[in-house]
């Protein structure tokens, strides 16, 4: 579903990206982990296109990134992104956040859009919240009205940028409960997370990165019980 | 002499001008609005060539008097294009506002943080799609306290044009002082029209902006 070939990408003489390759295949879920600075963010970054690769190339559903963005909005409306700070939009009523998109970029009709929407959000366990305002909701309400949002445009993979990392430690977990039953369902997922608890019980693959390289890559029970570089064992040691 | 006949001559002499600054206040401002709307887009284009006309314009604008842009366009460019007073007055006042105007307006746009865009974008909204639905309706919110102090300001600017014969409050005043040499009392009833009318905009501004601003928006 995902092919990450080479990819690099350098913020001036910062390399975040120094040539990771990976293949997330459909229906699976693969989980980035790494220090901070490591290139997790960048990576899902340059998947939809947040970022421009400097070299190398990413093909989504046979579909190749074009280097200089001219496909970008076809390959956005196919990856849902979850943001570590929400960003949802604050003048929007929740059930509009969820509909904006998929009426001006897929062009669907208003009613049904909203049918599926609230029961997206009847799903993530917030089917009474669909008129508040993103500002009315607690952290774990609003990342979880995000996810709904991204899974309302209906995308083949859902990319998650540290989803739970600026949430209080009570709310983590429903909206971790909220991607464990969008794994089970199918969803092909890319998570960049510090939850190794989670990485455990859903990843397929986890994917170690250190200043922006692909260090070791493996099925979960190995990186976590076996892992063959020392990179790797010294930072689960701390993490841990 | 009876000061208060005389304070009801005078009021009654200026009161027919105020509609004309209110006039002169009103286009010159609504066309600000539209220009300065230009010139903020244009001030945030990603494309440099925009962005450079954009800050040109505003520098070039803004480091000007605006006495010397009436002077410019009405016996300046009138030379060429017989510009009517009205017109030669409102097009000075509405270029200077519009580009202070436009300033606040990039202001506002740049404020929202970058997250919206980034998230506009993720779920595959076209860039003017997420100006249009996502950025501006929340940049108005920012930018509205500001552009009715321009309003305001630009209110009190429209005196500027009776210097070339507009007939608004200040050239009535000046009419009727150097007809009558009644100086203190004239001023002083000139003085008091403005600040009805800035004053009176002043609570329709926090008026608007309450309803802007609904608590349960902004977090």
């Amino acid at each position: 579903m995902i092919r990450v070939e080479q990819a690099s990408k350098r913020f001036g003489a910062q390399v975040a990206v120094d040539g990771v390759s990976f293949h997330v295949p459909s229906s699976t879920v693969t989980v980035l982990i790494g220090p901070s600075g490591s290139g997790k963010s960048t990576v899902l970054r340059l998947i939809n296109g947040l970022e421009r690769l400097d070299a190398g190339r990413i093909v989504l559903d046979g579909l190749p990134l074009d280097p200089a963005g001219r496909n970008l909005e076809r390959v956005r409306a196919e990856t849902g992104m979850v943001f570590q700070q929400f960003n949802l939009f604050p003048h929007l009523r929740v059930l509009e956040n969820l509909t904006l998109a998929p009426r001006l970029v897929r062009r669907r009709a208003a009613g049904v859009v909203e049918e599926e929407a609230r029961a997206l959000l009847q799903k993530v366990g917030l089917a009474d919240m669909a008129d508040r305002f993103p500002a009315q909701l607690s952290g774990g309400e609003q990342q979880r009205v995000a996810i709904a949002r991204a899974l309302c445009m209906k995308p083949k993979v859902m990319l998650f940028d540290e989803p739970t990392s600026s949430l209080d430690p009570e709310m983590i977990q429903e909206v971790l409960e909220v991607m464990k039953a969008l794994a089970r369902e199918g969803m092909t997922m890319v998570v960049a997370s510090h939850e190794m608890g989670f990485a455990r019980e859903v990843a397929h693959e986890v994917i170690f990165l250190d200043h922006g390289r692909r260090i070791e890559a493996g099925p979960a029970e190995q990186i976590f019980t076996q892992p063959r570089e020392d990179r790797t064992r010294a930072f689960l040691a701390k993490v841990l | 002499m009876d000061p208060f006949a005389s304070f009801g001559r005078i009021a009654l002499f200026l009161l027919p001008a105020v509609p004309e600054t209110i006039k002169i206040t009103l286009v010159s401002f609504a066309l600000a609005l539209l220009l300065g709307f230009g010139v903020g887009v244009l001030r945030i284009a990603r494309t440099s060539p925009w962005t450079w006309i954009g800050r040109a314009y505003v520098d070039a604008i803004r480091g000007v008097p605006l006495l010397v842009w009436i002077f410019f366009i009405y016996f300046g460019l009138g030379r060429v294009l017989h510009l009517p007073q009205f017109l030669a007055g409102v097009l000075a006042i509405a270029i200077c506002y519009s580009a202070y105007v436009g300033e606040t307006i990039r202001a506002g746009i740049q404020a929202i943080p970058k997250g919206q865009w980034e998230a506009a974008a993720s779920l595959g909204l076209s860039r003017r799609h997420a100006m249009q639905r996502i950025i501006l309706p929340q940049a108005v919110r920012i930018v509205v306290p500001p552009v009715m102090n321009d309003f305001i300001a630009c209110l009190k600017d429209s005196s500027l044009v009776s210097i070339i014969g507009l007939r608004e409050l200040t050239r009535a005043g000046r009419e009727y002082s150097s007809g009558t040499f009644v100086d203190f009392e004239t001023w002083l009833v000139v003085g008091i029209l403005y600040l009805v009318m800035t004053i009176a905009l002043t609570r329709c501004a926090s008026l608007f902006e309450a309803r802007l601003h609904r608590p349960e928006v902004s977090a």
